[in-house]
């Protein structure tokens, strides 16, 4: 579905994602993990668009469009008392559905529709979503990520701020997105043991110590990888 | 209060500036609530005193004023713009210094043409009669230009104002919109800086949307009422001012005060 080639991105000269080559399929459930500041933000958002490649290649198969990549950014405050009901903002993920054209079609809003329902947060429909929880806000943006994309979407921290509940609960709707639909999904995490559980392949994102692996072989190797990132942090020491 | 309308109205002068005022209320209002949103309101403000100075040129040079002011503010509005995306030059100091040179600018040039204070008046506080034929024409097409744009576009300026990355990640080029919410507020404020004053003219663009704001939580009520409350307050204001012989643009500013207070008192019973 993405092929990545030797992709290199960051800001200004600093290089952030270096030389990272890896193969994205249809149905795939990737975690890209690493510590704070590696880069795990900035990988999205090149994959999404966002920040342009310094050297190397995202190619998108299969009739994959740029814009059709549903994008849950990395939580920032939104303003205190913006006014914008959920179905204002789920709706605005069909976005990329208009091009020229003004206003939303029938289809778009019901696909609004449709995915607040499975999601069951129809009731929030007409609520403000800055008067809504952490739990709440961060459903209605992955609502406006699904709006925006049933092929693939790209997931920034989703459960950063939630209670054990709300994000059990957020994993289970992923996976079983995944699962049934076959929504291949790439999620950024700090929650590798989640990771393990849901996902096919595990992307860690640690400067040189940079790897992409299905579970099954990360946990085989699992041991190895954990001298090896001693290693490289006393070197970096 | 018939008989009070009907002489009103018919006054050519009066109802120029009626036309001219509703129009631009109602645009004022509906990009106030983006400008507020987007904490570019400081910037509405800065393009008025820019307004300001380039009338001043326009009356040295002896020139229609729309003609200067229009493009001058239009400009000064796309680089502000620029320089608030570049974070790294403070924007609000930069406007405030902006604002102080052009009403420099501007009553240096007016008093070098006339020595008199009138139209240094006018052009700070508003004269319900400087509209010209010519003039309400030009604000006629520019204010319906405005609210066309502003409702075709009304869809992605909503995303780009609620979440810029998102809508950029949709393929939007936000960086238009950006432009485009800017030239339109430059074209409102130099239309209703005339009848408003260009001290005044701000207030315009802040007060229905944080009106609104107070009570209503959906984009789209709060763009529609605060058109209407704009709307209302510009005819309530006008038609004091031409009882009570108070000056336009400050009667209107008043009325929108009190009601952002009554507002403002109902958000706070609603809650407890
Ligand atoms: N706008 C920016 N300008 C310059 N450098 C940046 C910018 N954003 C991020 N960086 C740098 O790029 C590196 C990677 O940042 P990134 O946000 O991708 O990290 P991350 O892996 O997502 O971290 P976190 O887990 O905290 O979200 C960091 O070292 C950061 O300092
Ligand atoms: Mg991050």
């Amino acid at each position: 579905m993405i092929e990545i080639d030797k992709l290199c991105v960051g800001y200004e000269n600093k290089k952030v994602i270096d030389n990272l080559s890896l193969n994205i399929k249809s149905g795939d459930y990737i975690c890209v993990v690493g510590p704070n500041g590696a880069g795990k933000s900035t990988f999205v958002k090149a994959l999404v668009g966002l920040k342009k490649e310094m050297s190397g290649k995202i190619t998108l198969k299969k009739n994959l469009k740029r814009n059709e990549i549903g994008y849950l950014p990395q939580i920032k405050k939104i303003q205190d008392n913006f006014p914008a009901s959920v179905y204002e903002i789920v709706l605005s993920g069909c976005l990329n559905k208009l091009s020229i054209k003004p206003f939303y079609s029938k289809k778009d809003k019901e696909k609004a529709i449709e995915t607040l329902k499975k999601l069951n947060i129809l009731n929030l429909k007409d609520k403000c979503y800055t008067e809504l929880s952490g739990g709440q806000q961060q459903k209605v943006m992955l609502a406006r990520a699904l709006c925006a994309s049933d092929k693939i979407i790209v997931l920034d921290e989703p459960v950063t701020g939630l209670d054990p509940t709300s994000t059990s609960d957020l994993y289970k709707k992923i996976s079983e997105l995944n699962k049934k639909d076959g929504l291949t999904v790439i999620m950024v995490t700090h929650d590798v043991e989640t990771s393990l559980e849901y996902a096919t392949h595990i992307l860690n994102i640690n400067g040189k110590n940079t790897f992409f692996s299905t579970i099954s072989d990360y946990l085989h190797n699992n041991t190895c990888e954990c001298v090896e990132s001693e290693a490289f942090n006393d070197t970096n020491i | 209060m018939i008989q009070i309308f009907s002489e009103m109205f018919s006054y050519t002068f009066i109802l120029r500036a009626i036309i001219v005022g509703l129009l631009v209320s109602l645009c004022a209002s509906i990009l106030g609530v983006v400008l507020v949103l987007k904490r570019y309101s400081m910037i509405g403000d800065g393009l008025s005193h820019v307004g300001f100075g380039a009338l001043g040129i326009a009356t040295v040079l002896n020139v229609a004023p729309l003609k200067i002011a229009l493009p001058t503010v239009i400009i000064v509005a796309f680089l502000l713009l620029k320089i608030s995306e570049n974070s790294k030059i403070k924007g609000d100091s930069l406007i405030a210094l902006i604002s102080a040179s052009s009403l420099a600018i501007g009553i240096f040039a007016i008093s070098l043409k006339s020595g008199v204070n009138t139209d240094i008046n006018n052009f700070l506080f508003g004269s319900i009669l400087a509209m010209s034929k010519s003039d309400l024409i030009l604000s006629i097409i520019c204010s319906i230009l405005v609210l066309i744009l502003f409702i075709i576009f009304y869809n992605k300026i909503f995303a780009v104002t609620f979440d810029e990355n998102f809508a950029k990640a949709s393929g939007i080029k936000t960086n238009i919109y950006n432009i485009v919410i800017s030239v339109l507020t430059a074209v409102t404020i130099v239309i209703g800086m005339r009848i408003m004053g260009s001290l005044l003219i701000s207030s315009l663009i802040i007060f229905p949307s944080l009106t609104s704001m107070q009570i209503f939580k959906k984009f789209k009520f709060v763009v529609i009422t605060s058109a209407i409350i704009s709307v209302v307050c510009f005819m309530i204001g006008i038609t004091i001012s031409y009882i009570f012989g108070t000056p336009t643009g400050a009667s209107i500013v008043i009325i929108n005060l009190i009601v952002f207070i009554i507002f403002w008192i109902i958000s706070i019973i609603k809650r407890h």
